[in-house]
């Protein structure tokens, strides 16, 4: 791989600790996946936030390269394993909270913004159409790819800090246009409605084409809401972080339709419901948001329980990003939720909060969802908003 | 190709992943293997079920398999391994992925790739230094 003179003396640790072990990354990705030099960066997505993930080891690397790394590019935060300001209410213990603010504290010593959020893009960091970034957070990186037609490979979160210190990413993979060729049609002619049944498309097409670009018709109705637990749910499930929708992709139009092609039908949903969805009737957490709600969700969610009351057996989760919930406060969505006896988990969500042991069952809108959960040994449940809410007040699945 | 020198040992040419030095006993695979939720990081067990090290400890061995697979948290799950003592001492694969190359990188594990690795057998004794292979039998 070329290295220009700047790059090398970064290697060689001229500009310290954190750019020379940025660029041992960025170069050993480089060489494995045959890159031919560094390309500049438009913005940078974090993941590897949650200290139940990092751990003491995690945060120790964090620290130490904290003490000279600072970012080049718009950089922005993955969630966090707790709501950073109100962690009390959802019952994160005082140890959990004093690591995970120890975490944050490195990141924004590294000039991070402290978004902790999978959708960078609805608060701020909105890549434009054929933009190189290098964001982690898979279904972050699926939505840049496929729905704006930016340009990234599925960064961890190491990588994604290396790409921050230096402003660079190594060329290859998913920044070149040969890689970005659809290999499948993925033909949907099964009706879909609700938000849960674009998450049983993402399962399906997602097991179907497994580490392939599907190139997908017949969607007729998408909108934001859609399409982002979409991304969250095809990647998840087994495709490539791209794909191409008619009528939405942009570039979509350039692309020759592939010969191999399968076709989603009803039986098809209906199947992926059945794979997710378990065998059971209490359901003591309801959690929406992953990824993490939308104004417009927020706002459908207020309307939905207004004049209702959450059972007292059930913990209802509405996880979001700091910036939408301050938009949901002056709309009086939060009064309305909070009366409901819904809470607010913003900085955090489902899939990286540590819920191990706290919950039996749980109900929520993203098939995403629902595999983290199974990991966290809850037995799930994938449906509708309404049906979600319906589970969180009466306490039952029906 | 595969170099005999003569004395027993055996050199395999590879690409340098992650500097470093490192000796010890292979213990060899054909599957890939997940850091994260694949291996238990306090005792350097594999735990993915239905693997073919199942059971085994990997704790200061030469880990050699083909590619590295799952969620990019296993980078971190290596760095945790390092520094409580279960890590593998050196890693050895066919084709090196990011959640590897990276993992080995931050936590200093010596590591080379572009390796035939049916040529290592389990118990080997091997040494890595500067993209060579070196197994002693």
């Amino acid at each position: 791989m070329h290295l220009t003179k700047e790059e090398e003396q970064m290697l060689d640790g001229e500009q310290g600790y954190a750019i020379q072990k940025s660029m041992e990354i960025l170069v050993a990705l480089g060489r494995i996946y045959r890159a031919e030099k560094l390309i500049r960066v438009g913005s940078v997505q974090v993941a590897g936030v949650s200290y139940h993930n990092l751990g003491d080891a995690g945060l120790e690397f964090l620290n130490k390269l904290a003490k000279d790394g600072k970012v080049k590019v718009l950089t922005t935060l993955n969630p966090a394993g707790m709501d950073l300001e109100d962690w009390r209410k959802l019952g994160i213990s005082e140890e959990f909270a004093e690591k995970q603010n120890l975490v944050i504290e490195a990141f924004r010593k590294m000039g991070i913004i402290i978004s902790c959020t999978c959708t960078p893009y609805l608060i701020g960091n909105l890549p434009t159409y054929g933009e190189h970034i290098a964001w982690s957070e898979s279904s972050a990186v699926t939505f840049a790819n496929s729905i704006i037609g930016a340009r990234t490979n599925r960064e961890g979160g190491p990588s994604a800090l290396a790409a921050a210190f230096v402003g660079k990413t190594p060329y290859y993979g998913l920044h070149l246009e040969e890689n970005r060729v659809p290999d499948t049609h993925v033909d949907v002619k099964a009706k879909l409605k609700t938000l849960s049944d674009y998450g049983a498309l993402g399962y399906s097409i997602g097991k179907k084409v497994q580490n392939k670009i599907p190139y997908i018709t017949g969607i007729e109705d998408a909108d934001l809401d859609k399409l982002k637990t979409f991304c969250a749910s095809v990647v998840t499930y087994g495709a490539k972080p791209l794909f191409y929708m008619k009528g939405i992709t942009p570039g979509s139009e350039k692309q020759r339709l592939p010969k191999e092609s399968i076709i989603i039908q009803d039986t098809d949903i209906k199947e992926a419901y059945e794979s997710i969805n378990d065998d059971v009737e209490a359901i003591d957490f309801v959690c929406l948001g992953c990824p993490h709600t939308s104004i417009r969700e927020i706002a459908e969610i207020a309307n939905l329980l207004s004049n209702r009351k959450v059972s007292p057996n059930t913990e209802l989760w509405i996880a979001t990003s700091r910036s939408m919930k301050q938009l949901a406060d002056k709309r009086s969505y939060t009064e309305l939720i909070e009366k409901a006896g819904g809470k607010f988990a913003c900085d955090t969500c489902m899939a990286v909060a540590p819920l191990k042991g706290r919950f039996r069952s749980v109900a929520t809108t993203s098939a995403k969802g629902c595999y983290y959960s199974r990991h966290n040994d809850m037995k799930t449940k994938l449906g509708s908003l309404k049906e979600c809410l319906e589970a969180a007040v009466t306490g039952k699945w029906s | 190709m595969p170099r005999s020198c003569g004395d027993g040992k055996v050199e395999l040419k590879g690409r340098i992943i992650s500097k470093g030095v490192a000796e010890g006993e292979a213990i060899t695979t054909t599957q890939p293997i997940s850091f994260y939720g694949g291996v238990d990081p306090d005792t350097g067990e594999i735990i993915e079920k239905e693997h073919e090290l199942q059971g085994k400890t990997i704790k200061g061995k030469i880990l050699v398999f083909p590619n590295g697979k799952g969620s990019t948290v296993g980078s971190y799950t290596l760095y945790r391994m390092k520094k409580s003592g279960t890590a593998p001492a050196g890693i050895v694969n066919k084709d090196c992925e990011t959640v590897v190359a990276v993992g080995t990188i931050i936590s200093e594990i010596p590591c080379v790739d572009g390796i035939d690795i049916s040529k290592i057998r389990t118990g080997d004794l091997v040494r890595l230094e500067n993209g060579v292979v070196t197994i002693k039998k």
